[in-house]
């Protein structure tokens, strides 16, 4: 399969990736990242622009740095150097997880962080991470640099909050910051059914819990692979908030994951229809909560990362 | 803007050729340069027959475009052997054989052999990073990689007897 033929520019800077886009904004442009979402949809036809303007060289993109307040990864962080930071995994525990949970070895060497994003696919793992981390994603355009709450960036089919002329250029992780004592109250977890055939998760659930004596004061979390776009599933956060941090309060709460929830209008295939996912998303949002509040009170150590780079986090559907 | 010159060194060999922006790395590997190690499989980045290494990590050559991997360094599975243990005690550098190749042969890792050069060259850079990796971890490292004859016992078979090769190639020789 051969893509049909287009024009292909590289972009050495940010800057010269914007300029590039302005040149071409009468054309039918794309953005050319990894390629690992955008060249299977050229090869089967999904997508035909006329113009790439490939951002893959511009190494300024690529890095993980622990701040005050917040862990941000460079757009162009493949999955495989992402899972290799250590303070991403300690602070930014979900989104970690999910990223270490994308496709495979060969996939994770080459496929970004930001173009996971940005390509917006409602069944990728690392946009409903972004969600339960209240994430900010930084665009910049000709008008310079913008800021956009990862609530606001999913708009479904594949849409996203970035405008015509945008590139993503940074992830932003909030992190709990100030006396240790608070950051070892707040865990993280993501887990995961695999699609078995495209690798995408069937139901990906992220979950990020506050705990602080004893009681949830904090709970976030949100899906993938059943809705599009992945979003935010707020009665299983009220239903956990103020009540106890142990299993009867997580039961309570993932027995609402289905709430508001339309299997009618959910993500679905000849492999797991609708209903099926809608159906096996509370266990999901279960285990997922089970293993972030295990985290934030310490039963579970908070994960520092996979031995080493092609070390595979693949254990998760086999419990 | 449609036709581009690039470089690659493949296997240690510069290559010049002209490209179309359109075409993968796969097909400028196969077509332009003749090197048929890497295989084109389902062409949608999944079954990983087309893996090669760029710049020392294994990727899918089909789902990266040739313009892409300009200025980059390519190892093919042809390369592999000139690596390290691929001519030991062999006469015949034609016949020389990386451990992890010799390893297919041996524990019969293969059926058809299209998976194979790929299976080799993910286990190539696990190997280099995970020089004993459980049954459990080759399974999962391998995950990319399809085999749609044999099952996976002999490959994770012989990954795990390359592991042994390539350690006592790297373990001292106790003075002899």
């Amino acid at each position: 399969m051969f893509p049909p033929q287009f024009g292909y520019r590289r972009a050495g800077s940010v800057a010269e990736a914007v300029d590039l886009l302005a040149e071409f904004s009468d054309r039918d442009v794309r953005v050319l990242a990894g390629g690992h979402g955008l060249l299977p949809d050229l090869k089967a036809g999904r997508e035909a622009p006329d113009v790439l303007v490939d951002i893959g060289g511009i190494d300024d993109l690529r890095y993980v740095e622990a701040g005050d307040g917040a862990v941000a990864v460079g757009a162009l962080t493949t999955y495989a150097d992402a899972v290799e930071s250590e303070a991403l995994w300690s602070r930014a525990t979900a989104f970690a997880e999910a990223v270490s949970r994308v496709g495979d070895v060969q996939i994770r060497n080459r496929g970004t962080v930001g173009g996971n994003l940005a390509q917006a696919d409602p069944s990728a793992d690392p946009p409903a991470a972004a969600l339960a981390s209240e994430a900010t994603l930084v665009a910049r355009g000709p008008d310079g640099v913008r800021e956009v709450d990862a609530a606001k960036f999913f708009a479904g089919g594949g849409g996203t909050a970035l405008r015509d002329g945008e590139i993503l250029t940074e992830v932003r992780l909030p992190t709990a910051d100030g006396a240790e004592k608070r950051e070892a109250a707040v865990g993280g977890a993501y887990v995961k059914k695999t699609h078995p055939a495209s690798g995408y998760a069937l139901v990906g659930v992220a979950a990020v819990v506050t705990v602080e004596d004893g009681r949830v004061t904090d709970a976030r979390v949100a899906v993938d692979g059943v809705t599009d776009p992945p979003r935010r599933l707020a009665p299983v956060e009220s239903a956990l908030e103020g009540e106890s941090a142990d299993a009867d309060s997580v039961d309570s709460a993932a027995d609402r994951a289905a709430e508001g929830v339309d299997p009618e209008a959910a993500v679905s295939d000849a492999y797991a229809s609708g209903a099926y996912r809608v159906e096996v998303l509370s266990v999901h949002v279960r285990r997922a909560l089970e293993t972030a509040l295990d985290r934030a009170t310490g039963a579970a150590a908070t994960p520092t990362g996979p031995p080493h780079r092609s070390a595979a986090a693949d254990g998760g559907d086999r419990r | 803007m449609y036709e581009h010159d690039i470089t690659l060194t493949v296997n240690g060999a510069t290559e010049e050729l002209t490209v179309e922006s359109r075409t993968l790395l796969v097909h400028a590997l196969r077509d332009g340069l003749d090197y048929t190690g890497p295989n084109v499989g389902c062409e949608s980045g999944k079954c990983g027959v087309c893996t090669v290494h760029l710049d020392g990590e294994a990727v899918k050559s089909c789902t990266l475009l040739a313009v892409q991997a300009d200025g980059g360094e390519v190892t093919t599975v042809e390369g592999l052997a000139g690596e390290k243990g691929g001519t030991a005690g062999v006469d015949d550098p034609a016949d020389a054989l990386h451990p992890i190749q010799r390893a297919f042969h041996e524990e019969h890792g293969l059926q058809c052999g299209y998976c194979t050069p790929g299976m080799v060259m993910t286990a190539a850079q696990v190997l280099e990073e995970n020089p004993d990796p459980s049954r459990e971890a080759i399974r999962a490292s391998l995950k990319g990689n399809i085999c749609r004859c044999t099952g996976y016992h002999n490959v994770v078979n012989a990954v795990e007897s390359a592991a042994d090769s390539l350690r006592n190639l790297d373990a001292p020789t106790g003075g002899r």
